[in-house]
């Protein structure tokens, strides 16, 4: 966070700094441009002037002193002339004549002008500043030298150079010789000035005797040369006269240097006062391309403060901090958030923490809810193996189913934490359609009954006896769905049909005509039941060729169940599918239920890739209706199997094949409910609307009809037709009179007025019809050869005697009492029965080789519990099993049994799925809940154990 | 007059039975085990049982021992003499008894002293109210054969 704050402060800074520093030098620059201009424009006329003026004065002193003999012109006179044109020249303190001698002609010159050439250079060393004080005399005269170049005149101001040698000073020589070579203007690096000590530049001029052309040699100057005008310049002096004319308000510091040579710039004006600007340096150019000069520039105060780029600088400072803060809060927020995260994170561990206990809790509840159930259905399976007539049986093996129903409805509620962490994994097991149908209406058959409600299936023929899907699963969406309707239909009728999903289509014209005719199962209005799947897929694939059940061996079924019950309120349609939902909490009072019995069948339709979906009307009715796909009996593959199971199904439907039927019904839709399970019996059925036309087709038709169905309610209508009827049908063929049944709905009305006819009580049937339940009654009533009560108890009791007669088993468990009891159990079935109460006794009975098929083995032992000793006897089979492979053990020595591994069951009391798991883990093969269930033991020994065929009788 | 004692057996039996039953005594275990006796094994519910007894009046003596002999008990042990409880007193369906248990073995997982006492002696009575009863089953049951026994060869005549 502070980063980014100092980040933000110091990039403002460079910013500003950037700025100012810009801002800074264009201004200056400005200042230093107009500078230079000006004083570039000054020097020009200045050296312009001093141009003009030499050579006015060459002129003059060529033609007043040269051209005359004697000379025109003397010290005074030149003296005056100066003093007179100095306003000309504002820059120059001093100007002096200095004319070339040989030294052929100096004692001649010495003569003719009184005085003796002097030499300059000791001079410069002892500056001297008072007039007075000069004594020209005290210069040494010159030595002896080729040529010479006294001054002759001077003016006033400099008078003391009279009789100087300008040859002899270092810098004037150089000056003299340059100047009659280029025969231009020259100047001198800046030295001290004779006498005055200031700093200065002389400019030199040659006057030449006679007019040279411009292209003259240097050697041809030098011969023409006369003598050398020279101009003192005050730099000092020329640039403070310079800067005045500027008038520049501003105070601009100049240092002029002399530059020739570079290394070492010679001063030339310097400002005394000190300042640290930034220096803008400039080229001079005094009119000797020799010479290079420098103007060195800075502003002699501190610059202003730059405004606007601190106003700007500021306020960029300011959006900068703003960001800062900006930066600031979203880190903080950031922050915050990241703290909220883990403060979700470990509220969702709590959760999670709770959604376990909560499992846990469902798992010791369920438990607990297990075990009281499992002495209602021991009875009951007790039950159903004494004796007891076609009618208890029903009754017996409904409330088992019921009983199992509720077990499994228990396992359903484990299973919602399963659905929702999507670890439900449907099962793919042959099962019969029409048979888990049946199931489902015998466990609503009682509340159906009691309540008056129609409860009905019907299976379309072109729907598969065998699909392969999870029976348990589909029974349990349908479930689900007709209890739902259950608790809210009070009248009318709950109509459960099964279509696949291309016929409903193709139908579809049908089933307007139907619902527009109201011809319903219980004559109620129903709901549209069209409207029910219209957000179906595919159903909105309508028209593209694709449909899911095109292929062969995919089947898309569509399930409906419709009722006529109180519906849904419109408000409450929307989430109807929402776990713990309900319409209202007043519901949930009068019906009880979790409400999460449709979000598990959501669930699960969506698991079997199927839609689900509903219409309600208040009032008249729900319809819900669903698809799912199973997977087609392929014709070979386990075809056998099919048989075998729809079989099982269907065992007595035998006994009727090829009877004929008539049945009465006046509703074309009850009627066909009848029909379809009088088809599953293999009983070839007629309908007809009413005993009239019963009547007429019993006499017309010359085969022979078995039996006669009559709808209840035909029969208490037309109570006064049903006597007659009884009298015709007699008539009509008195040696193979039909059976009547009637079919009832519920229990308290039944047709009890016949009786006092005289004729026999037809036979009541009471729905809902399922195949066993309606070939059970038919069976009683026409005495067809009752092939005892061959139940599921004894069958797999029997057929546990055939897996289990004269197998070896050895019984490990460390309590005597179940030791006992699960040996004399297992005993009963013909098992040769070895017990143990230790894990580390039994490893000692099952080291190879030994003779035993199975070992049951308790989990809980002390020492060595049943997991460990699992483990144990694994490690030490396949110990054995490689060292016969490898060939180190003679296989003749372990009964010529090449790969040893002895079938372990665990024998557990509770039954949880984490046992079941660590019971795989551990190399056992399966588990038995102790005190045995025969079914349950059945079913994991016929995984190992495969019936002997010498044993089959 | 003895064929009428057998059906008065049976029914006492039954009566005596579907009382157990009823206060949740026993459960449909005990059936099993019933029907688990035949005629290789005449006697095979009264031996369980007795074993039941045997073993069951060892593990009461070792929980009593346990929780009394000791200032600090050890309740893993205990746990592991009340698994051995649950599981024998399910196998012959003895119900309360085992519920007991279960209970009893929650306070000794939670080193409840005062819980785990109060439980002993309620298995205590349970199990002494279980055998008492047990014991007059299998009275009448004795009564029942003998009375059988001396019906069959009467009517055999």
């Amino acid at each position: 966070m502070s980063l980014f704050h100092v980040i933000g402060f110091g990039w403002n800074l460079v910013l500003t700094l950037c700025y100012w520093f810009v801002s800074l030098v264009f201004s200056m620059n400005g200042e230093v441009m107009t500078t230079k201009s000006l004083l570039g424009d000054g020097e020009q006329i200045m050296m312009k002037l001093l141009e003009v003026i030499a050579e006015a004065m060459s002129i003059l002193i060529s033609t007043f002193h040269h051209s005359r003999n004697p000379s025109a012109i003397d010290q005074c006179t030149f003296a005056r002339y100066t003093e007179r044109t100095a306003f000309e020249r504002p820059l120059t303190s001093g100007v002096a004549y200095a004319v070339r001698v040989l030294h052929s002609e100096r004692k001649e010159f010495e003569k003719q002008h009184g005085w003796s050439i002097k030499r300059m250079d000791t001079l410069e060393q002892t500056p001297v500043h008072k007039d007075n004080e000069y004594d020209r005399d005290g210069l040494e005269p010159s030595p002896v030298q080729v040529e010479y170049a006294p001054v002759i005149f001077a003016q006033d101001t400099i008078a003391h150079v009279i009789s100087v040698d300008m040859l002899s000073g270092k810098e004037d020589r150089e000056n003299v010789l340059r100047a009659r070579e280029s025969g231009k203007g020259v100047l001198t690096a800046p030295f001290k000035l004779l006498k005055t000590n200031r700093l200065g530049v002389i400019k030199t001029f040659a006057v030449y005797k006679t007019d040279l052309p411009s292209n003259a040699t240097p050697n041809e100057r030098i011969q023409a040369t006369d003598g050398y005008l020279g101009g003192v310049l005050d730099i000092e002096s020329l640039v403070e006269k310079l800067l005045q004319q500027l008038a520049s308000k501003q105070t601009i510091l100049v240092n002029v240097y002399d530059t020739t040579n570079i290394s070492h710039p010679i001063s030339m004006y310097v400002s005394n006062v000190s300042s640290d600007g930034v220096e803008r340096v400039s080229s001079l150019n005094f009119g000797d391309p020799f010479r290079r000069h420098e103007m060195r520039c800075r502003f002699k105060q501190k610059p202003p403060w730059p405004w606007l780029a601190i106003t700007t600088s500021t306020g960029i400072l300011i959006i900068a901090l703003l960001i800062g803060q900006i930066f600031h809060a979203t880190i903080n927020r950031i922050a915050k958030v990241e703290r909220d995260y883990d403060e979700m994170m470990m509220l969702k561990k709590r959760a999670e923490d709770a959604d376990v206990a909560k499992s846990q809790f469902l798992a010791t509840v369920s438990h607990e809810i297990r075990t009281p159930m499992n002495g209602v259905l021991g009875m009951l399976h007790m039950l159903m193996d004494t004796n007891l007539d076609v009618t208890q049986q029903d009754y017996v093996s409904t409330a088992q189913a019921s009983g199992k129903a509720l077990v499994s409805l228990i396992n359903e509620v484990l299973d919602q934490a399963k659905i929702e962490s999507g670890k439900l994994e449907l099962e793919a097991v042959c099962f019969d359609v029409r048979a888990t149908l049946d199931e489902v209406l015998s466990l609503f058959s009682g509340k159906s009954q009691e309540k008056g409600v129609e409860l009905a299936v019907y299976i379309s023929d072109k729907v598969p006896n065998v699909l392969i899907g999870d029976p348990g699963r589909f029974r349990q969406i349908i479930t689900n769905l007709v209890g739902n309707s259950i608790k809210f239909t009070e009248k009318g009728h709950i109509f459960v049909t099964v279509h696949l999903v291309e016929e409903v289509i193709e139908s579809d014209e049908e089933i307007k005509i139907e619902s527009l005719l109201k011809s319903t199962l219980s004559g109620l209005p129903v709901a549209d039941k069209r409207q029910s799947w219209r957000s179906f897929v595919c159903f909105n694939q309508e028209g593209s060729t694709s449909f899911p059940s095109s292929s062969l061996d995919q089947i898309n079924l569509m399930v409906s169940v419709e009722d006529t019950g109180v519906g849904i309120p419109l408000d409450a349609q929307s989430r109807i599918f929402t776990p713990f939902m309900q319409v209202g909490p007043s519901i949930a009072r009068i019906h009880g239920g979790t409400g999460i019995g449709l979000s598990i069948s959501k669930c699960l339709v969506q698991l079997m890739k199927g839609e689900i979906g509903f219409v309600s009307l208040p009032k008249i009715g729900s319809t819900f209706t669903f698809t799912a796909i199973f997977t087609n009996v392929c014709n070979n593959w386990n075809e056998k199997k099919s048989q075998q199971i729809s079989n099982q199904s269907n065992s007595v439907s035998l006994d009727f094949h090829g009877m004929r039927a008539l049945i009465v019904d006046p509703r074309t839709v009850r009627a066909r409910v009848a029909q379809y399970y009088m088809k599953r019996l293999g009983v070839h059925t007629e309908v007809v609307s009413d005993l009239n036309h019963g009547l007429s087709y019993l006499r017309t038709d010359n085969g022979i009809t078995n039996m006669i169905l009559i709808e209840q309610e035909v029969w208490d209508t037309d109570l006064g037709k049903s006597s007659p009827f009884v009298k015709n049908l007699r008539k009509i063929n008195a040696s193979v009179s039909p059976k009547l049944f009637i079919l009832a709905n519920s229990i308290n009305s039944s047709g009890a007025g016949v009786s006092a006819n005289g004729f026999p009580t037809p036979f009541v049937i009471m729905k809902p019809l399922r195949a066993s339940m309606l070939a059970a009654s038919l069976q009683r009533a026409m005495g067809v050869g009752n092939k005892g009560n061959s139940t599921n108890g004894e069958l797999s009791g029997l057929s546990l005697s055939k897996l289990l007669q004269g197998r070896k088993i050895l019984i490990v468990d460390d309590n005597n009492v179940n030791l006992r009891v699960a040996a004399a159990a297992l005993k009963k079935y013909g098992a040769d029965v070895v017990c143990t109460d230790s894990g580390k006794k039994a490893l000692t009975f099952l080291q190879p080789p030994h003779q035993f098929d199975a070992c049951f083995m308790d989990i809980q032992m002390p020492e060595m519990d049943g997991f460990e000793a699992t483990k144990r006897i694994r490690e030490m089979e396949s110990n054995i099993n490689s060292c016969i492979q490898f060939g180190q053990l003679g296989p003749e020595a372990y009964g010529n049994v090449s790969s040893w591994k002895v079938p372990i069951l665990a024998m557990t009391a509770d039954v949880i799925q984490a046992t079941n798991e660590e019971c795989q883990k551990c190399g056992m093969d399966g588990y038995v809940s102790k005190p045995f269930e025969a079914e349950q033991l059945y079913q994991e020994v016929s995984r190992f154990f495969h019936i002997k065929p010498n044993q089959n009788t | 007059m003895l064929g009428l004692g057998v059906e008065r057996l049976r029914a006492d039996m039954n009566r005596l039975l579907a009382l157990l039953f009823h206060q949740g005594v026993l459960d449909e275990q005990f059936l099993q085990l019933q029907q688990l006796q035949d005629e290789s094994s005449p006697n095979f519910v009264s031996e369980v049982v007795n074993i039941y007894f045997q073993e069951s009046e060892k593990l009461l003596r070792n929980l009593r021992s346990l929780l009394m002999d000791r200032e600090f008990s050890d309740y893993k042990k205990m746990g592991v003499h009340l698994n051995q409880f649950i599981g024998s007193s399910s196998s012959i369906g003895a119900k309360r008894v085992r519920n007991v248990c279960v209970a009893f073995r929650v306070a000794s997982e939670q080193n409840n002293r005062l819980g785990c006492l109060r439980a002993l002696e309620l298995l205590e009575h349970e199990y002494c109210y279980l055998k008492n009863k047990l014991h007059e089953l299998f009275q009448i049951e004795q009564q029942r054969l003998l009375a059988a026994a001396v019906r069959y060869p009467v009517q055999q005549h």
